[in-house]
């Protein structure tokens, strides 16, 4: 990442909160559009899951990282702590690759 | 100062707000790891955590990075994680300073856990404290994390050997649980993840992710239904 594109999210992030905070006072967000906007974190997390897991460059693929990340997905369930969880899914990756 | 440290601590909104903010320095420094793995370098990714901070949108942007994604598709999955922050902070009208310059700090302290904190009180007041304690603790262990973060990522070494590229959709997955435990959520989820599955073969890397998004308009309507 260049220096310019982190520039460019820091302040397209500081605006969507920046929005909320000064806008809160004169606007309330109608139903669909409120809904719309704190549906979008799952909407694309779980769209970002899945690319990051399956995608073998434009191809489904099935390999080392996705058994890692259904390993973290286990332990994420199970509630364990947040590094334990990275701990998991790279350990099972790692693991796989070498046999 | 003793005495009021401990009548700080004895307040329960504010205490718990401390120790998230303590949890989410563990975050912090598998952030730095992470960034550091991905060829990140330590002063982007301490300002990263500075200015941004927004934790989803960081790792989304050096996860999309470090596997080769257009820095276009990086910049626009990042940022359509952070607009839910624009949700929190209407949330918290009533809770923000009534002054121009406190609200411009206060904004870049809009995050999940100060917002769910705050909105979990019950009185102004502590409604008040939570969001300040919570968004200054996590800001300041975020980076410091983060620091620590990348110099830990200095010992570690070629990332790919020890399966690091499997940890930025495993962090992902733990970001994502607190937001399924509502049924509109989960749906919204599960037809996100469909659709970027289905789209994968045939769209350009960085669309699946943008495609998903959609899914947060479909299921919008349907809890405005059950809203009422």
């Amino acid at each position: 990442m260049t220096w310019i594109s982190i520039g460019a999210l820091a302040i397209g992030c500081y605006f969507f909160k920046a929005v909320g905070v000064f806008a809160g006072r004169h606007i309330r967000l109608s139903g669909v559009g409120g809904h719309a906007l704190s549906n979008l974190t799952p909407a694309a997390l779980s769209g970002l899951i899945m690319v990051q897991t399956f995608d073998g460059g434009g191809t489904l693929a099935i390999g080392a990282v996705t058994a890692g990340v259904a390993a973290g997905g286990i332990a994420a369930c199970a509630r364990l702590p947040f590094p334990v969880v990275l701990i998991c899914a790279s350990a099972v990756t790692a693991v796989l690759r070498v046999l | 100062m003793i005495k009021r440290l401990r009548a700080l601590w004895s307040q329960d909104h504010q205490r718990d707000g401390f120790l998230l903010g303590l949890a989410v320095g563990s975050f912090g420094v598998t952030f730095g790891v992470l960034a550091n793995s991905a060829g990140l370098s330590g002063p982007k990714a301490v300002t990263m955590s500075l200015l941004v901070f927004t934790g989803a949108s960081q790792f989304a942007a050096v996860g999309i990075a470090s596997s080769g994604g257009e820095p276009i598709s990086a910049l626009g999955t990042a940022l359509l994680l952070s607009a839910r922050n624009c949700a929190y902070a209407l949330s918290l009208t009533q809770v923000l300073p009534g002054k121009r310059g406190g609200r411009f700090v206060a904004a870049q302290l809009v995050i999940d856990e100060s917002a769910a904190m705050s909105n979990a009180q019950s009185s102004a007041q502590e409604a008040k404290e939570a969001f300040w304690v919570t968004g200054l603790s996590v800001f300041v262990f975020w980076n410091i994390g983060t620091l620590m973060g990348v110099l830990l990522g200095e010992v570690i070494g070629n990332p790919r050997q020890w399966g690091l590229d499997a940890a930025f959709p495993a962090a992902f997955l733990a970001l994502l649980l607190p937001h399924v435990r509502e049924k509109e959520k989960l749906r919204t989820a599960l037809l996100g993840a469909a659709i970027a599955v289905a789209t994968i073969p045939f769209v350009p890397s960085g669309l699946p992710v943008l495609l998903a998004a959609l899914s947060a308009v479909v299921f919008a309507s349907f809890g405005v239904r059950d809203d009422e």
